[in-house]
This record gives structure tokens, sequence and C-alpha cells, in this order.
């Protein structure tokens, strides 16, 4: 289910401006990849690119390769619908569908294209996905109520349910836990931990210490000058990276003399 | 029609307004909503009592009726038969065009489709009767026709022939249609604008196409909006004058069929047509038949509303 993704010499533009700048990346399966770096470096653009999320905006398009598992994400004939069914995201605040219960959230994805699901396969990913999400101690009861009625805490979870619930191949996540507070953050980051073992995960994060904790792999982006595109700037194992990094900028970005 | 308005800010807060301007400020907001009250009360007063006498008059009033209620029954069933038809036609219309402008078209397309569309709205309604009457209602009698054979067992659409000119309540409704589009589009296209990026993000990030996207997210966070345009362009359909009585061919026999060759007029056209030739005690009766009109569309607001919040209320209970 897990799977690799292969990025080459990857230009993503808005328009004419050019955002992102020649990133070239392994993204090993079953594994937690970071993305740190100062605001604005693009490390979210590049998260986006990853599903082609990015191309919710007018004029987006990229030049270069994403390969996921030798499959090309741009593609011709590849509809960007079906990319994002099999590359699952998760976002910088929780939204959670706000008319729908938690039940119906989780299967959201799940009842996309009309698919017909009976109501043991319904109840079965729910109470699956809810599971690995970690949260269907806390909503089993009340599976019917809103799921704004939640914690924030409890809303990122449900959405990270909603987001496995389609079983995809990858799961991004976009700074998920920029919104919440330190005991909803460690559980967050507990659960990637978890989810490591069945997906491919890459997380945005503004925050070192979590990219520490939770990721094998990070990758810091940066920008040669205010109005420069963004650029990879190192890709490296996580504790070589916070450890002994190859290049001088990160070091002086991880041990805070700028950023 | 008010009730999607906020409560001016000032009656939020319990505490009093420090500064000078607060208090203007407050104070102007109170102002006009209470004036907004007193103007819908001034109007229902004036209605009520001079419509009173028309309420019990002498019988001959009531011509060709012999009292009020088998005066103003006609007219009902046309007024809410000729909105019925321009809400059909024009809610779909408004709603799909509304979706293109916010969702579907470049903004190179989009700025002028929603331009001309809020022009439509500026045409004077007598533009729009004499269009009709003179023009659409020629172009229509074929539909007539073609209704009356295919759908003619159904009461709206037979037993009898249908129109040689097309001046039906049928026409007067595709008329209205086309008169409530505008404000519907324009209130539906701005709550559609306004959706919660993060909503749409969520719903197409799981792989939704994009009218999935606007299942899952658009319609959802503008159903009240919705409701709303829907509301005030039902009440112009309900209370347009003009272009009904340039269009309709009236007769004041009660029928149900919207394709015959006469209806009954409208409330507020039958005003119009007859206020001038009447005598004191038939205008009483015209104004009464307004102070009906009146409460007609109050009470189906309210309905609606009331729809509407029943929904809300049980998802929240949920």
């Amino acid at each position: 289910m897990a799977k690799s993704i292969d990025v080459s010499d990857l230009n993503i533009y808005y328009g004419d401006f050019l955002a992102v700048e020649g990133v070239s990346m392994t993204i090993k399966a079953r594994s937690v990849t970071a993305f740190i770096g100062p605001s604005g470096c693009g490390k979210s653009t590049m998260l986006r690119s990853l599903n082609r999320m990015h191309e919710v905006i007018p004029g987006a398009r990229v030049e270069g390769k994403v390969m996921v598992d030798g499959q090309s994400l741009y593609g011709p004939d590849v509809d960007p619908v079906a990319v994002r069914r099999s590359i699952g995201m998760v976002f910088q605040r929780p939204n959670p569908f706000p008319t729908m219960s938690i039940y119906d959230n989780v299967l959201a994805g799940s009842r996309l294209n009309s698919r017909k699901l009976s109501k043991a396969d319904a109840d079965d990913i729910v109470e699956r996905s809810l599971t690995h999400a970690n949260l269907w101690n806390e909503v089993k009861d009340r599976l019917g109520k809103p799921g704004q009625g939640l914690s924030g805490g409890q809303q990122q979870r449900l959405c990270i349910a909603r987001a496995i619930a389609v079983e995809p191949e990858v799961l991004l996540m976009d700074e998920p836990c920029s919104a919440l507070d330190p005991i909803s953050t460690s559980a967050i980051e507990d659960l990637i931990h978890e989810l490591k073992s069945d997906y491919t995960i890459v997380i945005v994060t503004h925050n070192m210490q979590q990219a520490a904790r939770v990721s094998d792999e990070t990758g810091f982006f940066n920008l040669k000058a205010a109005g420069q595109p963004g650029h990879l700037v190192e890709f490296n194992a996580t504790k070589k990276m916070f450890t002994n990094p190859d290049e001088p900028a990160t070091e002086a970005y991880i041990s805070g003399r700028f950023g | 029609m008010t009730a999607t308005l906020n409560p001016p800010e000032a009656e939020r807060s319990e505490k009093p307004a420090s500064r000078r301007g607060d208090r203007i400020f407050a104070g102007l907001a109170r102002g006009a909503g209470l004036t907004i009250l007193l103007a819908l009360a001034a109007v229902f007063i004036f209605l009520f009592v001079e419509g009173w006498n028309g309420l019990n008059a002498e019988e001959a009033t009531y011509r060709p009726a012999t009292d009020f209620l088998g005066y103003i029954g006609p007219l009902i069933l046309s007024t809410i038969l000729a909105a019925i038809i321009a809400l059909i036609v024009a809610v779909p219309f408004a709603i799909g065009i509304a979706l293109f402008i916010s969702h579907y078209a470049p903004r190179r397309l989009a700025t002028p489709v929603a331009y001309v569309i809020d022009l439509l709205a500026a045409v004077p309604s007598v533009v729009f009767g004499l269009w009709g009457g003179r023009y659409l209602a020629d172009l229509l009698q074929p539909v007539h026709v073609w209704l009356h054979d295919r759908l003619g067992f159904l009461p709206f659409f037979g037993p009898d022939p249908a129109s040689p000119n097309g001046r039906s309540l049928f026409t007067a409704g595709i008329v209205l249609a086309i008169m409530i589009l505008p404000i519907i589009t324009a209130i539906s296209r701005e709550v559609f604008a306004q959706t919660p990026r993060l909503h749409e993000e969520a719903a197409l990030a799981l792989g939704a196409t994009r009218w999935e996207m606007i299942r899952y997210a658009v319609f959802p966070y503008a159903r009240s909006g919705m409701v709303s345009g829907v509301m005030l362009g039902l009440g112009r359909a309900l209370g347009e004058t003009m272009a009904v009585a340039m269009v309709l061919a009236v007769t004041p026999v009660a029928t149900l069929n919207v394709i015959g060759t006469a209806s009954p007029a409208t409330i507020a056209s039958n005003i119009a047509l007859n206020y001038k030739e009447a005598t004191p005690s038939r205008q009483s009766l015209l104004i009464a038949t307004g102070l009906v009109l009146f409460a007609v569309t109050f009470a189906i607001n309210f309905f609606a509303r009331w729809i509407v919040g029943r929904n809300e209320r049980k998802q929240a209970k949920a």
C-alpha cells in the first residue's frame, strides 16, 4: 500500500512566478519525511505539489518529474482527482465538514463518486479508521454528533481518520499541529509514529523539535533572498541533519541563528 | 426576510459604549434597525385601517363573487401559481449561474457574466411586461400547445384548450422568473464565493471532483444564504404588478389551468388594473386584498425559515 516518491528537478510555478526551484529528493516508503524551513520558503507548496493540491490556485503548474512507485504524477492522462484519492492530506487547521456527523465525516472520502457502501462495510471502515487514528474510544458513543463539537486535537485526529479511511498510499500533513495545544500535539505525534508502519508520511512543520521527534529523514528548504524562489538546501537522515548537517546553512537554521 | 441580518452590533454587548464614536455609531445602527420595523408596522396599519371596510362590505362590492373569500380566492390561487412557476424556472437557473460565476468560470468570463446578470435587475418591470406580452407570449404559444397535448391530463395543463395567444399565467410566470433571476443569482453567488477555502480543500484532498466538492463544502455552507435569496425572489414574484398586468389575459373564474385562455389576475396586478376606476368601497376592497398579500408573503417567509431552522436545529441536536 505504501509507496515511495521520487522527485527530480521539480520547478513549481504560480503563473509566471517561480515558487520552488530545482528540487530533487527520494521519499522512502513507510517512513516519515519532514520538510522544515523559514516561512515562505515553499515547503507547503512543495508538499501540495505531491498530490496536485497546489493546482487549486489558478495558473499553478510544474516542470520536472514526480514519480510515485514509477508512475508519473503529472503524466498527460493522469487525473488530479485520482491522484488525490491515493495521496491523502491533512491540513494546518482541522477542517471536518461542519454539517456532517463524526460518522459521515470519516466516510466522506469513501462515499465520493457515489460508491455504494453496505451498512456493515461503512461501520467497519468507521471503526477501523477511528481506531487507527486513536480516536475510537473517545467518540464511539457519539458517532452521530457533528464533528465540530470535538476539541481541536480530536478534530485533527478525525481529519486523519477521514484521510486514512480511503486507504491512501501516501499521507501528506501540512503543519498538522500548529493550531493545537501541546497535549494534542503529542497525541498526533504518537499517531504519526504508529501510522508509519502502514503509510508513507510527509509532514511540513515549523517546529524543529517536532521534525527531530517524528521524522526519519528531513529536507531543509530556504530562500536565497527575498523574492527569490525557494529551494531544497539539504536532504538527509534526520539524525544527521540535527547533529552534523552537511551544509552550514542548515546548521545555522537548526541552531537558531536565523529563521 | 430580515432574519439573516445580524442584530446591530451595539445590542449584543451589555457594557455601555464609552467612546463618543462608538455611541454615535451604536445609535445610528439601532435607529436604522428600528426605522425599518416602524416602516413595516406603518404599512401594516395603513392596510389594516384602510382595508377594514373591504372585508365586510355590501355584496355588490364583491362582484362577480358575493363575499370577500369568493373574491380573493381566485386571486390568491393565481398569485401563488405564478410565483411557483417563476421559482421552478428561476431557482435552478440562478443557482447554476451563481455556481458558474463563483466556481467554474475563469475570472475573465465570470466578471462580465455577473455584471450582465446584475444589469437584468435594472430593467424596469414595465419593459418586461411589454416584452412578455408582445413578444415572449407569441414565442411561447407553441409550448402551450405542446404542454396541453402531452400533459393535458394534469389539472395545470388541461382540460380546457391551450391559450391561442400565449398570454397565460404560464407566460407571466416565465417573465417573473427572468425578473427574479438576478436577485437569487446575486445572493447565491456571494455566499458561494465565501465558502471557507479550508472546507473546499478538505473535499478536494479526499479526491472529490468539482461537483462533489460543491456538494460537500459549498452547498451546506451556503444553504441559509440560498434560502434568503430564494425568499427575496419569491417576495418579488408574489408582489410583482406591472409585468403580470401587461402579460396576463384576465378572467375572474378560478382555475388551476396555467396555460388556458385566461386566468384570474394576481393580487397585485388586480389592484393595479382596477384601482383607478374603483368606487371608494371597491378601493377598500382592493386595499384589503393588499393586506392579504402582505399576510401571505409573511406566512410563506416564516414557513420557509421555520423549515430551514428546523433542519439546522435537528443537526445541532443529533
